[in-house]
């Protein structure tokens, strides 16, 4: 199967119209485009991401216009968008009316950060009924029992946190996290994609190589935003980052292949 | 692992496994005699307990209504009955063998108290704390470094206690192997709000022993403020099945209930998710997380413990709220008329206190949770009352 690139930026960071631009940028070369819904309180982000919430909701971002960028990206593409949210804004919403919009606007999966598999179940069946896939974290500390409970909620892909810790760039991959790859590998019906600290072609080619189904970025765009802001330059430099991205997902494609 | 519908584990999957050794020691260890056994010695012999049930007769007799006692949590080490909790979770951490602690803190009471246990547990601690918070209560930032503790500034959000907690948080997912997250009241995940209640709740059942000692009988009415709520749980706790006893949450109205600047979780707020539990919490129409205000740094928190959401739900304790002015006014009472200092926040309680006692008979009696002492809010009051 082929191997993915997904990439994450916050809607509305720093506005809608720019968050379109960026998404039209990205799909060039990602597979998936995750959207972040911004929170007053991102617990499980780092500061670069915590940043971009926070330029997102003084750009007056609300959770129904995250339903209206998605349903203008659709006019022009078929790239699968995947939000990303914490469960609160979900919950006031109610998560039944929370799905439907999501799904009416063409939105295709669903991660909730901070909702365990254990709090889930009617949230599981909503999604099921309204054909919203699935997604879940996994962290390398994540029992063996516990992981395959994770797997059996996942029906998209199963997104294994590569540390402990926050979002945000890192220099480095661990082998804790190849090790914990590995090991998901042997048990998880999903895809797995890796993310967490990835910024570099070199990072998306050794976990690919190790044996992940995708990647996913997000920090490294942000950061892009952040210094940019609503530019095209922002734009250019947003392509050119997911365009090596893509290719060290390519490369590593490749290489575990002719090992085979 | 509830309260009704309320609390739960809605935590990044990184802190379900720490929860659960968490859970798994708490259990072991909250029965073990040995553990009792050290945690009373400390509490008695380093915290100061028990700590007097006070009859505040100058207060009643200028009222002239009910009898007013005092439960003088405000006698502890560090002010406030934060110790209680600080010192059984730190025990706690120390036989799960963690070497460091974090904690977040908002009027600077916890951050202390839990200042003082890694001190004497010589576990190496660090205090998150809003820049807001920081700067309102300035002395007990230089009390947490005389003890060693690194005080860590956090400047995102509203710069207070909830995001202080989000910054622990932050810090515990990438450190929990060896570091306890020592949350400070009766929220979080499971299994905080039970653990911290238990901590607590040493006080309800001191105030009970006390006041049938004083009294040959149960009082009529408890009162006490709400912040996260553990003060309030703690004397609670001990009463909840004795229904003649009237329970009494006080919240901080801050400038009033209708405008946007109070801190009354549990009379403005709406049920939603955040800090691992499933609880009320002051929000927007969007379910952000609303900024709040209050006169005191510890009741400046837009949630509240899962406990209360379900006692509120129930209707066993009643939660009323109490503004800056009605606060400030009681504070100034207390320290004149009895010679007692009392915090912000306790003096939330005092004031409803007083309100309702001058309409209750002589006869009758109400105890108020005095949290803590007011030393580390002169700083503010000195704002708003010259010499
Ligand atoms: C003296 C005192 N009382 C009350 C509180 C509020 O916390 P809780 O509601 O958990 O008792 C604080 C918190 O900092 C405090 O310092």
């Amino acid at each position: 199967m082929e191997k993915k690139l997904v990439s994450f930026i916050v809607a509305g960071d720093p506005n809608i119209e720019a968050t379109l631009r960026f998404m039209r940028a990205l799909s060039r070369y990602s597979d998936i485009i995750e959207l972040g819904i911004p929170f007053s309180d991102p617990m499980a982000d780092g500061e670069t991401i915590q940043k971009a919430n926070v330029r997102a909701l003084k750009g007056g971002m609300r959770i129904s216009k995250v339903f209206d960028i998605i349903r203008e990206f659709r006019r022009y593409s078929n790239t699968p968008v995947v939000v990303m949210t914490y469960y609160n804004p979900v919950f006031n919403m109610g998560v039944e009316n929370f799905v439907r919009r999501l799904k009416e606007a063409g939105g295709n999966g669903l991660i909730v950060v901070d909702l365990p598999v254990e709090e889930a179940g009617d949230y599981l069946s909503i999604c099921r009924r309204y054909n919203i896939g699935t997604v879940f974290l996994a962290a390398p500390n994540t029992p063996e029992e516990r992981l395959r409970k994770i797997d059996r909620a996942c029906s998209l892909f199963l997104y294994l946190v590569s540390l402990y810790g926050t979002t945000g760039v890192r220099e480095d991959i661990s082998n804790l996290a190849i090790n914990f790859l590995k090991r998901a590998k042997r048990i998880c019906k999903n895809p797995i994609y890796v993310g967490f600290g990835i910024s570099r072609k070199e990072h998306a080619r050794r976990f690919i190589e190790a044996g992940a189904d995708g990647v996913v970025v997000g920090s490294a765009y942000v950061k892009i935003i952040e210094r940019y802001g609503d530019s095209e330059e922002t734009v250019r430099k947003l392509e050119e980052k997911c365009k090596e991205l893509k290719e060290g997902v390519l490369e590593g494609s490749k290489n575990t292949f002719l090992r085979r | 692992m509830r309260f009704g519908e309320y609390g739960g584990q809605y935590v990044p999957e990184v802190l379900k496994p720490p929860l659960k050794e968490l859970e798994k020691a708490y259990k072991e260890y909250r029965d073990d005699p040995e553990f009792r056994e050290e945690l009373d010695y400390y509490l008695k012999n380093y915290a100061g307990r028990e700590t007097p049930l006070y009859f505040a007769k100058n207060l009643t007799e200028k009222i002239g209504g009910a009898k007013i006692y005092l439960k003088r949590e405000d006698l502890l080490l560090g002010g406030a009955h934060k110790i209680n909790n600080s010192i059984g979770q730190a025990l706690l951490a120390k036989k799960m063998g963690k070497t460091r602690l974090i904690a977040e803190t908002g009027a600077g009471e916890h951050g202390l108290s839990t200042a003082m246990a890694g001190a004497l547990f010589k576990m190496k601690t660090r205090i998150y704390m809003g820049t807001v918070d920081m700067e309102r209560q300035k002395l007990n930032v230089y009390k947490m470094k005389l003890h060693g503790a690194e005080v860590y500034p956090v400047d995102s959000g509203s710069k207070t206690l909830k995001d202080a907690i989000n910054e622990a948080l932050r810090d515990w997912v990438e450190t929990f192997e060896y570091t306890h997250y020592l949350i400070g009241s009766v929220v979080g995940p499971h299994p905080y709000p039970t653990m911290v209640r238990d901590f607590q709740s040493v006080i309800g059942r001191e105030a009970k022993r006390q006041i049938l000692e004083i009294e040959g009988r149960l009082p009529d009415c408890i009162v006490a403020c709400v912040g996260g709520g553990s003060n309030a749980i703690g004397i609670f706790h001990e009463f909840i099945d004795y229904r003649e006893v009237r329970l009494i949450g006080v919240e901080a109205a801050g400038e009033g209930l209708d405008t946007d600047r109070h801190a009354a979780t549990l009379l403005r707020g709406r049920k939603g998710i955040l800090h691992g539990m499933y609880s009320y919490f002051l929000q927007d129409e969007d379910g952000q997380i609303k900024t709040t205000h209050s006169i005191s740094a510890g009741l400046d928190y837009p949630g509240v413990g899962p406990e209360h959401a379900y006692l509120k739900d129930i209707g066993r304790v009643e939660y009323v709220g109490v503004t800056d002015k009605e606060a400030l006014n009681a504070f100034l009472e207390l320290s004149r008329v009895e010679g007692i200092i009392p915090a912000l926040e306790s003096s939330h309680a005092l004031a409803y206190a007083m309100k309702i006692a001058k309409e209750m008979d002589r006869e009758e009696i109400i105890i108020v949770n005095l949290s803590g002492r007011g030393d580390k809010d002169l700083h503010t009051v000195m704002k708003y009352v010259e010499f």
